[in-house]
């Protein structure tokens, strides 16, 4: 598939989103809907960095709440648009990305991984005590009248069609480019890679960088989402769970993957959400995520390419 | 010393309180085959990492074809032409045989070509010439001992190099494959492509060295022809003891 054909179908996609959304569903479909692509965005932006490159990063709360928590800072100082506020959120997230990447120079493997997870402690506990975005007790919005849509939940929904099918486009073009190569080559081995020509550093911190950015990208329209963030819904745990689970259940070594385990998981999440118990859809991820790493490492597209004889 | 394409002087590295070399020095000329020996823990590998980029140096400079190299990241060094093979072979094992060549090919041959269409017949062409052509599309996993030395070599071979530091690549071969691997590096060295080469198989270090130095605790001890060291006293004693 070519990439024009790629784009093709990703503005096919953004256009039948927005189809579905004048059908008239069930208004909960596109609150759910909306659920399942952001964990498309997450675990496409947490694979440019675990997966391509084989940095496990398990601070996914702290990007995406930065997203979020700069939208909401945008919203209190200027009132700033939606569009604005993702870009920023993208932004802001990337230069903690940024950040993160330069600590791959000193910590490797399981480390790096302590160290993203501290870095989402501090950060929540710095939101916590700071007042201006709410602090502890949190951030309402009271959200205007929908602009263009008969409501919010059509809109958002809308807008995460578009936002995952970028995300999803920038990673199959990141890994079909002398960059993913790259990649590829220091997650196998990096001192050889190194040795092989291959710049690791830039590329580690590349990888670092485009994923923080559609991180924090996810989270800055949750704050219209919700219309309450607070520190613990924005710094949940079940980011930094489901978006490293996800591209492990589908496939961590092409983009396919995570967009295969996100629907999966996250539409199973939501279904048992409603029909069994709103507790119960980490322990789906805890029991699914052991399964495959026990019988299929390599996720379903790996399954898949074993089945088919490749 | 002109004519040099690595000149190393006085090259010093330390990790923590012990000095794993000490001020040494050690000239390579274009188109030499140059054996690096000493008994383990002697620093040869540690002068090597030094040379490729893989440690900082604490004192001293190294310079190849000229100019100085000393603080420059690996990849660069590989780029101009410094590339190593390592004595554990450090395969990309998500990749086939061939891809495993196509990254050096791609970022270091051809650095400033990104994107250019794949050189799939440059690296059927370094495969073909060291006996792997056959294996070209298994992954890593499934090679032998030698054929993963081969498969290092080959890759090394596939970033163009100028100098070839071989760490150790005969480790554990049978006496046959010793050979075979030798044959490869001679003819390596015909096309013009100088060798250092670290090797603890004396039979294979004399007969491959046209000068061979040799390193003692961070020193260097002794350096000349093979027959000039093997009847040095001081390498006797750095190997057997008073």
């Amino acid at each position: 598939m070519k990439t024009g054909w790629a784009l093709l179908v990703g503005v096919a996609v953004v256009g039948g989103g927005i189809l579905l959304v004048n059908l008239g569903v069930n208004p909960y479909a596109y609150f759910a809907g909306y659920v399942v692509l952001q964990y498309v965005v997450i675990a496409t932006a947490w694979n440019i960095l675990g997966g391509y490159a084989g940095y496990v990063n398990f601070g996914t709360p702290a990007f995406f709440a930065l997203g979020a928590y700069t939208a909401i800072f945008l919203i209190e100082a200027f009132q700033a648009p939606l569009p604005v506020l993702i870009l920023a959120g993208g932004l802001t997230s990337a230069l903690l990305g940024l950040g993160i990447g330069y600590l791959t120079l000193r910590l490797k493997g399981v480390f790096f991984s302590i160290a993203t997870f501290a870095l989402s402690v501090v950060l929540q506990t710095l939101i916590i005590n700071w007042e201006y975005v709410g602090g502890a007790k949190g951030f309402t919005l009271i959200r205007p009248s929908a602009p263009f849509f008969a409501n919010w939940g059509m809109l958002l929904f809308t807008v995460m069609v578009a936002l995952a099918v970028v995300a999803v486009l920038a990673a199959r073009f990141i890994e079909r480019s002398w960059i993913g190569r790259g990649l590829a080559a220091l997650r196998d081995n990096e001192e050889a890679a190194e040795c092989m020509g291959v710049p690791t550093l830039r590329l580690k911190l590349f990888a670092t960088t485009v994923s923080g950015f559609f991180l924090g990208v996810a989270g800055a329209p949750f704050p219209y989402y919700v219309t309450y963030v607070e520190p613990s819904s924005a710094f949940n745990l079940d980011y930094a769970v489901n978006a490293l689970a996800m591209p492990m259940i589908g496939g961590t070594t092409t983009w396919v993957g995570p967009v295969i385990g996100a629907v999966l998981l996250g539409t199973a999440q939501q279904v048992a959400t409603v029909t069994i118990s709103s507790e119960l859809n980490l322990l789906i991820v805890g029991v699914v995520l052991v399964l495959f790493v026990v019988l299929a490492p390599e996720g379903i597209t790996g399954l898949a390419r074993r089945l088919m004889g490749r | 010393m002109t004519g040099a394409l690595l000149e190393v002087d006085g090259l010093t590295k330390r990790f923590g309180g012990f000095l794993a070399l000490d001020r040494v020095t050690l000239h390579v000329k274009a188109g030499e085959r140059l054996g690096l020996i000493g008994p383990n823990g002697s620093g040869k590998t540690t002068l090597i990492n030094c040379v490729s980029g893989a440690l900082s140096t604490d004192g001293g400079r190294i310079l190849f074809e000229g100019r100085a190299i000393t603080t420059l990241p690996a990849h660069q060094r590989t780029r101009r032409g410094i590339v190593r093979s390592f004595q554990i072979p450090k395969p990309f094992t998500s990749m086939t045989v061939r891809e495993n060549l196509d990254i050096p090919l791609e970022y270091a041959a051809h650095a400033r070509s990104h994107g250019a269409p794949a050189a799939a017949d440059e690296a059927m062409d370094i495969l073909r010439a060291i006996g792997l052509e056959a294996k070209a599309h298994l992954r890593p996993a499934g090679l032998t001992q030698i054929e993963m030395r081969k498969l290092e070599l080959a890759r090394a071979m596939a970033a163009r190099p100028k100098l070839l530091i071989s760490d150790e690549a005969m480790a554990g071969l049978s006496s046959a494959e010793v050979d075979d691997i030798l044959a490869i590096l001679f003819r390596l060295n015909e096309q013009g492509i100088t060798i250092i080469m670290i090797e603890h198989i004396m039979r294979a270090v004399m007969r491959f060295s046209e000068r061979v130095v040799v390193l003692d605790a961070g020193h260097r001890i002794a350096e000349g022809t093979p027959e000039e060291i093997v009847r040095n006293p001081a390498v006797e004693k750095a190997y057997l003891g008073e």
